[in-house]
């Protein structure tokens, strides 16, 4: 009846809707949100503001509070860097975007030397409140120079958080908690995400939403084996889980979402549950992510509790090469997790 | 009258309390403040211009006040430094000591221009620069020799001591510039009108940051004053070997830039003072270059005459020395008597003998402040010690 159906749609309306929206735009969201709620915070780096931003990250934010919040600068990473961790020190909250973190190594010393250990050298008196952002890793077809990941250069060094989301929510709440935190955050992105849309809780849409750094979050509960990865192939992770689960094998991914520091109580919990465990990320594996993982955790109660040596899925141990059949083959695939995932439980 | 009128009387002593019975010869210097100068004008060094067409003035004015308040200043950064290099050689400071005397006139010149609200950065050899920017004698020395009540507790050391609108003491070289750049950013999109003076060495001239600095900031219109002081080595470098233009306060380029007598404490606040208007009235970042000496080589573990002659170090000395040549100035003016500089130089003795006390008899950090202040406002966390059972604590 007519009645029925209106009542339906009034308590439809009144069901909280998630909405679909790309990494990008939850990045967008949160500096946006960020430089309304504190005229302290302010983007710099190249191309952000009258171009929108090398990928568009900064669409719409030099029109909306222009030259002075949102700066473009000349092609000087060391320089702007440096300004930008000065301009930290005497009262502001910059973002400090590099292009890529390809780049970022022109200016590692402002980073480290000035930004992340100014903190603890002046005992306190000196505090450095810092964004650094963009992307990192691999992209397509950009080939050696321009694929690195840093997620293991800058989460080896103390008073450095590093932080590496992966879907939109991550994004999101990521980023706002680390331009609300007052210390330097190394934030890493990854430019294939940015067009990815992921449904974002009406909870992740308010302006108060944050995500703690620090914090791992399982992405999919499992009893058989752990998966723990970052930023892009957590997707990856749940996308073998899901090929897995058919053949009565049960993952449980976790998404560390903070690098630095690394949640490992959630991964010790983890595979005390399951007695396997897979790190999965898309940087080179010496002296890497998974690395540090295996480390932390033979030293920790979760070693008695495996069943067998933790595995890393790892980027191959080259430069990244151009042509796409070698590029693909350079990075984990799907088929690489499922492969590490069965010689781990050996079945 | 110009000649002292002293009167000595000896206090006789059947007059006197039992308990004061002892011989006392009282020595009264009986000129009054009436019989000094009150103030003098100066002639000072004309400075060269580069991109300006007029620059500091000529002549500079000086108060008795303000000059033995500067006598003071350098004098007692002069003995601080001539202190921590005792102390260093003793053992009891370790690691990087790089002594400043020579300089003083610079600090002390540049301070004198600018307001405390102002902003200060410099490399590392600053000793100098943290005790005008308000940093007593005692946190300095204390730094140096590790104790907790230095002024970084002992975290910091010689090139990391920091204080409100002082942003150290910089151990790499050149970093600090694009820092100082920034500050003055802070400064510029806070509209307060305030200044960032970034110093940086000869040395440091020739990093590429430096020039990317001047380019933003000459883009921005930055408030800073970009100040090199020029002391003619680069460690054991001397500038011709080190720069293919030793015109330093041209390598700004499209910057103006004045070259200053880094050794008259006079010819140093004029030429700050006329950069600071410079810089206050919007016209954008300006270059100094102060020439200057240092008496010690670079560190205290550089002899500092396998580059540079006694000879030259010694011609320096008597020829040039910022404290003697204000000293000069008074007395030749009348300003000052050579007593009242004995009296500041016993006082500071004292001082700088008081804070070498405190320095070395103040404890080490505690072992429990190892991990702290890694972060700011940050709430505590476990911080992986020399082995995996070794959990230490940090807090903010």
């Amino acid at each position: 009846s007519p009645l029925f159906h209106k009542f339906l749609k009034e308590a439809l309306n009144k069901v909280p809707k998630d909405k679909c929206v790309t990494v990008r735009d939850a990045l967008n969201q949160a500096m946006d949100e960020e430089l309304e709620r504190d005229e302290r915070v302010f983007l710099l780096g190249e191309e952000v503001a009258q171009y929108d931003g090398a990928y568009k990250v900064s669409r719409g934010l030099w029109k909306k509070y222009g030259d002075k919040r949102i700066i473009d600068t000349p092609i000087s990473e060391m320089g702007f860097a440096g300004i930008a961790v000065g301009a930290a020190m005497a009262g502001l909250r910059p973002i400090c975007e590099f292009m890529t973190f390809n780049f970022s190594m022109q200016a590692i010393d402002q980073v480290i030397n000035s930004a992340a250990k100014t903190c603890y050298m002046s005992a306190g008196l000196q505090a450095v409140p810092i964004v650094f952002r963009g992307p990192n890793g691999a992209s397509a077809g950009v080939a050696a120079q321009h694929s690195q990941c840093f997620a293991a250069w800058y989460a080896h060094c103390p008073g450095l958080k590093v932080v590496s989301p992966w879907n939109s929510e991550d994004a999101k709440g990521l980023l706002k908690s680390s331009i609300r935190d007052d210390n330097p955050v190394v934030f890493l992105e990854n430019e294939l995400l940015y067009g990815v849309p992921f449904e974002m809780s009406e909870e992740a849409q308010s302006k108060d939403f944050t995500i703690p750094i620090g914090k791992a979050k399982v992405e999919r509960a499992g009893s058989h084996i752990t998966l723990v990865s970052h930023s892009r192939y957590v997707g990856h992770c749940l996308d073998a889980a899901a090929v897995l689960a058919k053949e009565g094998i049960e993952c449980e991914v976790i998404n560390l979402r903070t690098i630095r520091p690394m949640d490992v109580e959630s991964i010790e919990a983890s595979v005390m549950k399951t007695n396997h465990l897979v790190t999965v990320e898309g940087g080179w594996p010496q002296f890497g992510v998974g690395a540090e993982i295996c480390a932390r955790i033979m030293e920790g109660s979760a070693f008695n509790y495996l069943d067998s040596p933790v595995t890393r899925v790892t980027g191959v141990d080259i430069p990244m090469p151009y042509a796409k059949i070698l590029e693909d083959h350079s990075l984990p695939q799907i088929k690489d997790i499922i492969f590490s995932v069965k010689k781990t439980l050996n079945v | 009258m110009r000649n002292a009128i002293t009167v000595c009387f000896r206090l006789k002593i059947d007059t006197l309390p039992k308990k004061n019975q002892t011989l006392s010869l009282k020595v009264v210097v009986s000129r009054s403040f009436a019989d000094f100068t009150p103030q003098a004008t100066f002639d000072i060094k004309k400075c060269d211009l580069h991109r300006l067409e007029e620059g500091p003035p000529l002549k500079a004015e000086l108060t008795r006040d303000q000059g033995l308040q500067y006598y003071r200043t350098m004098q007692t950064v002069r003995r601080m430094e001539l202190k921590a290099d005792q102390l260093y050689k003793q053992k009891i400071i370790r690691g990087f000591c790089h002594l400043y005397d020579g300089q003083e006139a610079c600090a002390a010149g540049i301070e004198a221009s600018i307001n405390p609200t102002d902003h200060l950065i410099t490399a590392y050899r600053a000793h100098g620069y943290t005790y005008t920017r308000g940093v007593s004698i005692k946190e300095i020395l204390a730094e140096l020799t590790g104790r907790k009540g230095g002024v970084a507790k002992g975290k910091g050391g010689s090139m990391h001591m920091y204080a409100p609108h002082f942003y150290g003491g910089n151990g790499i070289v050149g970093a600090q510039v694009p820092l100082g750049a920034g500050i003055a950013l802070a400064c510029q999109y806070q509209g307060n009108n305030q200044l960032c003076v970034t110093l940086y060495g000869d040395g440091a001239a020739n990093q590429g940051q430096l020039f990317e600095s001047f380019n933003m900031a000459a883009l921005w219109k930055l408030p800073c004053i970009f100040i090199c002081e020029n002391n003619k080595y680069g460690m054991g470098t001397s500038v011709e070997r080190a720069s293919a233009s030793i015109d330093y306060y041209k390598r700004g380029d499209f910057i103006p830039g004045i070259r200053v007598d880094g050794m008259d404490v006079l010819c140093v606040r004029e030429a700050t003072k006329f950069a600071a208007d410079h810089c206050r009235s919007g016209k954008g970042p300006i270059v100094m270059e102060l020439q200057t000496y240092r008496y010690h080589g670079h560190s205290m573990s550089d002899p500092g005459v396998s580059y540079r002659t006694r000879e030259e170090i010694q011609e320096v000395r008597t020829k040039s020395d910022p404290i003697s040549m204000l000293k000069e100035r008074m007395l030749s003016n009348n300003m000052a008597s050579v007593e009242e500089f004995k009296e500041i130089d016993v006082d500071i003795r004292k001082q700088v003998e008081e804070a070498a006390q405190f320095a070395t008899s103040d404890p080490e950090p505690p072992l429990e402040d190892l991990c702290n202040h890694i972060f700011y406002n940050n709430p505590p966390l476990e911080v992986r010690g020399t082995n995996p059972w070794s959990k230490l604590k940090s807090v903010s």
